[in-house]
């Protein structure tokens, strides 16, 4: 009995102390982690929040310069029905798509055998392909796109959309290639090899046994090489000449801006529901973004 | 090989046909895995030939004829190199582009390795963030620009407006309208959309790090800036050199946040090469004058690769 009113003020003081302790550590967290962070997420974030906010907007609330432009009063969606039934919009968007998807395709296919062979068979040259898959990973595209509409203008091809479909994989292949071969690297041949004993051809190897352990590296692979297609600019405005035909970056920057006029509002709805895509995307498969992004990184 | 060979002309022995063993010992040749590996990268080698490499050789001959577009060139020499010299505008897109490159990428180093330190610090939602941040270099880069455009747009400006309610500007700041804020807007959306892309892949560097070379420096009596100078950046100077490397060539060949913001306006403030190169070859049509322009981005970006490629030698020895 004597022992209890004891200890109780004790373990009180404790507690007190603790709970003092807690609060000065949750401050210190609030002003050094919480509250700079509040402010760079504010700052990074800040153009899309603008791109979302005007996209809602009505016109005489952007021009107001008295009201707060951070909030529409009355949101509306007139801007996002102006895009989808007033412009191309539908049409750009179902051209970037198709590139996107096509040219991905093709890229994986061509990817994945060239890392495969690459990384695991060995034969005259192999060093000399992957040093340059890795280079022409490097050279960027406005290094080549007077040559190419010249290329694609001999080709027959200039000014359709389905070029794209065809040009897009010189840089989605080096990329992927890349990353392919440092995914292939990490796998183990003995399963292969011990198909191989019982009488598998490479090719039934490859596709049986290796490529089903590759799906993460081919996922990754793939999303890049999406993403870049689906976020390219300078072969899109060179290679496609009419309005039709183009994808969604040209389109919007040449034909939603008319001389020195710019639709703010369908501007605005075009920019975020062309982010959409790459983010949602992007949003379910950050881990393997990442990694890819330092592949060439880490690997090297 | 002759092993293979031998064991295959054994075998034919045995069948009586010799079509069968033609076919037997192509069968044979195609499994060889040389010949596998050779068929495999093929596709790869015929894209990057016909595309890459066939286009690279042509904008070298364009550079040294007069072509324009729809005339076949006469052979000039190195008269588009030695005139664009005479050129104004040339010469200030040239500045231009190494300004703009380097301002930032020293700029979106030091942020990029800022934010990577202060994300790389356990707190709620670090995966949540870490996403959010990285959303400006994954959105297409044209539409970002798009908004950022309208930010600085010069009567509407939402920047100024917060730095106009904040008491720190009482005149709205020309954005686009002025030739050196004109670069700086252009080098604000660089630096917005490059920081998540250094931060981002320096923090995945910083979390390979374990935790127990961090306890022995401060065993050692290494402090906090201790263990920054000799944990920390020793093991992410790798991944920090790669970054940069990247960093360069796409800041040093970009188009897209130029066009989009300015055009290369007003009166070529922010005009770059990658731009010029586009008006002078496709808008103008001088296709032999564009290639010679943008050929000039040539030695450049060579040494980033040489330096890339050498850095990776190097490191796999």
């Amino acid at each position: 009995m004597s022992a209890k009113p004891q200890v109780q003020p004790k373990s009180r003081e404790v507690a007190f102390r603790r709970r003092e302790r807690n609060w000065g550590r949750i401050l210190k967290r609030l002003l050094t982690i919480y509250l700079p962070l509040l402010f760079i997420l504010a700052a990074m974030l800040l153009p899309f929040y603008w791109m979302a906010v005007t996209s809602f907007k009505p016109y005489q609330e952007m021009f107001n310069l008295k009201a707060n432009p951070f909030f529409p009063a009355n949101p509306t969606i007139e801007h996002y029905v102006h895009l989808f039934t007033k412009t191309r919009f539908p049409i750009w968007l179902k051209n970037t798509a198709l590139v996107a998807l096509c040219s991905t395709a093709i890229s994986m296919v061509i990817s994945v055998l060239a890392g495969y062979s690459l990384s695991r068979l060995r034969f005259r040259g192999n060093t000399f392909l992957g040093l340059a898959a890795f280079v022409t990973y490097l050279v960027p595209t406005t290094l080549l796109f007077i040559p190419m509409a010249e290329v694609t203008r001999s080709l027959g091809l200039l000014g359709k959309t389905e070029v794209l479909i065809i040009v897009y994989p010189t840089f989605q292949v080096p990329f992927c290639t890349w990353l392919l071969m440092g995914y292939f690297r990490t796998l183990p041949p003995d399963l292969e090899e011990c198909a191989m004993v019982d009488g598998a051809t490479r090719w039934q190897a490859l596709r049986k046994i290796t490529l089903p352990l590759a799906i993460p590296g081919v996922i990754t692979a793939g999303i890049f090489a999406f993403t870049l297609s689906w976020n390219e600019f300078i072969y899109g405005l060179v290679l496609v000449t009419s309005d039709a035909r183009r994808t969604i970056p040209v389109g919007v920057l040449t034909s939603l801006v008319v001389g020195d006029l710019y639709f703010w509002g369908p501007l605005m709805a075009a920019a975020l529901i062309g982010s959409v895509p790459v983010a949602v995307l992007y949003g379910f498969f950050v881990e393997q973004y990442v990694a890819g992004l330092t592949a060439g990184a880490v690997k090297g | 090989m002759n092993d293979t060979r031998t064991r295959n002309t054994r075998r034919s022995w045995g069948s009586s046909q010799q079509s069968s063993t033609l076919k037997e010992r192509l069968t044979l040749w195609l499994n060889r895995d040389s010949t596998v590996g050779q068929i495999m990268v093929a596709p790869m080698v015929i894209l990057l030939v016909t595309l890459v490499a066939y286009p690279f050789v042509l904008s070298l001959w364009l550079s040294l004829t007069n072509k324009t577009i729809g005339v076949p060139g006469v052979f000039v020499g190195l008269k588009n190199f030695i005139g664009q010299w005479q050129s104004q505008i040339f010469v200030q897109a040239l500045r231009n582009t190494f300004v703009y490159t380097i301002i930032t990428t020293i700029v979106k180093l030091i942020l990029g390795f800022g934010l990577a330190l202060f994300l790389n610090q356990e707190f709620r939602g670090r995966q949540f963030v870490r996403a959010a941040l990285l959303l400006p270099w994954i959105v297409p880069t044209v539409l970002s620009t798009m908004a950022w455009l309208w930010m600085f747009d010069s009567n509407l400006s939402s920047i100024n407006w917060v730095l106009r309610d904040l008491g720190l500007i009482e005149k709205n700041i020309p954005w686009l309208t002025q030739p050196t804020w004109a670069l700086v807007s252009v080098m604000i959306v660089n630096i917005w959309r490059g920081i998540p892309f250094f931060g981002i892949t320096i923090l995945a560097g910083l979390q390979t790090i374990p935790q127990e070379l961090y306890d022995a420096a401060s065993i050692d009596g290494a402090n906090r800036l201790g263990r920054l100078a000799n944990v920390t950046i020793p093991l992410v100077r790798t991944i920090v050199y790669v970054v940069l490397v990247m960093s360069i060539i796409g800041t040093f060949s970009d188009l897209q946040v130029v066009y989009g913001l300015t055009g290369g306006g007003p009166a070529n403030a922010t005009q770059v090469l990658a731009t010029l190169s586009y008006k002078a070859g496709l808008q103008s049509g001088m296709l032999g004058q564009g290639a010679a322009i943008s050929m000039y981005m040539f030695p450049v970006l060579l040494l980033m690769v040489i330096l890339e490629v050498r850095y990776m030698r190097r490191s796999a020895e």
